[in-house]
């Protein structure tokens, strides 16, 4: 296993103003208990709310927090007490804190942190050279990080974080805030990355096409509890997310209370634009579309994703 | 051999903040200018006493304008290499220190390296012509001891205020607010150190002996140099201890900021 948690606590102490003087201390469980194991070459997704514990269970894994109570085992290191020597064996990308110099060239940054991490130019530059070609770098490479978009620089921090081939893998939000292209291309690169290296990857995401794509596994947060461990499916079935295929018609039609497979959630305009909710394990999208269109004329449509909190609430909910 | 890489990974960075500073000339030409011309501005105050009275703390001008450029020169060059340190808050608020503890070096060490504000380089240069001035002024007989000491002393010195700057720093880890707590200490230390401790109270003058032990950046080691007692009656082998002091305060400094960085990882508080 290269991650074990078994356990895992973390408390934080909040002082709270109680009247005009007196404060008090109140004891905040981030993390309360979360047992979960990875094993080498794994693809998992760690999704929760904001708040439910995702951030501080990555950093109780990344050794920037000490567990309050619990074992923790990265690499088989206990990763606070052996921080650095963790530091060399995992990558990280904290979409908001940089690993890189903003004040300098792209292209610098991977010089110094291949000099951190003490690495022979003969083993970092093929791995820099292959990340240049694979995310499309070098249009940007002497451009200062600090003039960077956010998808170029996203696609810096994952090349810093794989410079020094890590075993594992930890990503907080990679795709927060990309364009569908950006997002797209950093998918497809993590999924070559594991599949020629065997990486270890470990993703917190809002997206649910990231998870779709990456991960084979979940693992769901809420209130610091691990609610559910298994699959995407597993876990749509089990909650009864729906997604939704919502239709503009060309004219005001009937309401479409009778398309196999669909439940009619709601008409608008007089029946111009109508919402139908649909389990992905009973219909397909192409189904339901080609149905609606044998009935009526259709001018558009879009199909709207069950929402990963949503999915998270139903869970509690159930 | 490990060491050896360790040096060179520093190396780099501290080179590469270098020419990330050098490739803004004119504003860069224009801090170095100010931050001299500050000093000057500074010693004025001293000339001013001086030009109502002989004596200050029973001393002369230039024996004051000899510590003036020791503490000066001292404190000029803590501020360049560590004077950032206690922008410590903003780098905890801005993720950057976790990006520190997520490579394989010294959190410490990475932080000291990460800005190294050439521009101060200004205020040493003043401050060691300063000192320079205040040499042929005053009446030392020189021996080797003190030809040695006038070396030693503006280095110990600097060394002092550094461990000032990293356990004053800490603070970040527990306030957010922690800069001005943190520049109580090293610039309120630094201007208390350019005078002759002989014209503060007791209670300042033992805190800034023994505690923050900024007494022995200039004041001591100017009475050696100028072979007098201390008035206030401290032995005299005090005032050739700038070394040892600096040594037992980097060594008290560094155990603060392993705490302060326990407190941050949660190890106990």
């Amino acid at each position: 296993m290269i991650v074990e948690a078994r356990d895992l606590h973390r408390e934080f102490v909040v002082r709270r103003a109680a009247g005009r003087l007196r404060r008090t201390k109140h004891t905040v469980a981030a993390v309360d208990g979360v047992t979960f194991s990875i094993a080498p070459g794994e693809c998992v997704g760690y999704i929760g709310a904001n708040g439910a514990g995702k951030s501080t269970t990555i950093k109780m894994l990344t050794g920037i927090l000490v567990p309050t109570s619990g074992h923790v085992r990265v690499c088989g290191l206990e990763p606070t007490r052996e921080r650095a020597t963790l530091a060399r064996r995992i990558g990280a990308v904290f979409g908001q804190r940089s690993q890189l110099w903003w004040d300098l060239p792209l292209r610098e940054s991977f010089r110094l942190l291949a000099a951190i991490h003490r690495l022979p130019a003969s083993v970092w530059q093929p791995r820099f050279d292959e990340c240049v070609a694979l995310l499309d770098m070098s249009p940007f490479l002497e451009t200062p990080v600090r003039q960077l978009s956010l998808g170029q620089r996203m696609r810096g921090e994952v090349t810093a974080a794989l410079l020094h081939s890590p075993e594992l893998l930890v990503l907080d939000e990679p795709t927060i805030g990309l364009d569908l292209l950006s997002k797209e291309a950093l998918r497809a690169f993590l999924i070559r990355e594991r599949r020629e290296r065997g990486t270890t990857i470990l993703l917190t995401t809002h997206d649910l096409p990231d998870i779709e794509r990456l991960c084979e596994r979940l693992l769901v947060v809420d209130h610091g509890h691990l609610v559910f461990d298994g699959s995407l499916p597993a876990l749509v079935s089990r909650v009864g997310a729906e997604r939704v295929l919502v239709v503009d018609l060309v004219e005001p039609g009937p309401a479409l209370d009778d398309v196999p497979g669909t439940v009619l959630r709601s008409v608008e305009a007089d029946g111009l634009r109508q919402h139908l909710a649909f389990h992905p394990d009973r219909t397909t999208a192409a189904e339901v579309v080609a149905a609606v269109s044998a009935r009526v004329p259709l001018r558009d449509l879009t199909v709207t994703e069950p929402d990963i909190e949503d999915v998270v609430r139903r869970l509690y909910q159930s | 051999m490990a060491d050896a890489t360790v040096a060179t990974a520093y190396r780099s960075i501290v080179l590469s903040r270098v020419a990330a500073q050098a490739s803004y000339r004119t504003s860069f030409a224009i801090e170095v200018v100010s931050q001299a011309f500050i000093v000057l501005v500074e010693f004025a105050e001293v000339y001013v006493v001086f030009h109502q009275v002989d004596k200050l703390g029973g001393f002369s001008y230039a024996e004051v304008t000899l510590m003036y450029g020791i503490a000066v020169s001292a404190f000029g060059i803590a501020d360049l290499v560590v004077g950032h340190l206690d922008q410590l808050p903003f780098y905890v608020r801005r993720g950057t220190f976790d990006a520190f503890l997520l490579r394989p070096l010294s959190p410490l060490g990475q932080l000291v390296t990460s800005d190294f504000s050439l521009r101060r380089v200004g205020r040493v240069v003043t401050g060691f012509t300063v000192l320079a001035v205040a040499l042929v002024a005053v009446d030392i007989d020189w021996t080797a001891g003190r030809l040695l000491l006038v070396v030693v002393t503006p280095l110990a010195g600097a060394a002092i205020f550094s461990a000032v700057f990293v356990a004053t720093s800490a603070i970040g880890f527990w306030v957010v607010e922690g800069t001005e707590f943190a520049n109580a200490f090293t610039y309120g230390g630094n201007y208390l150190s350019a005078f002759p401790f002989t014209v503060f109270g007791t209670v300042v003058r033992r805190f800034f002996t023994f505690l923050v032990p900024v007494a022995f950046v200039a004041y001591l080691p100017s009475l050696a140099l100028l072979g007098r007692p201390d008035p206030l009656g401290l032995p005299g082998w005090l005032s050739w201890s700038a070394v040892p002091v600096a040594v037992v305060a980097w060594i008290a400094s560094v155990a603060v900021w392993r705490t302060g960085l326990r407190h941050y990882v949660g190890a106990g508080s």
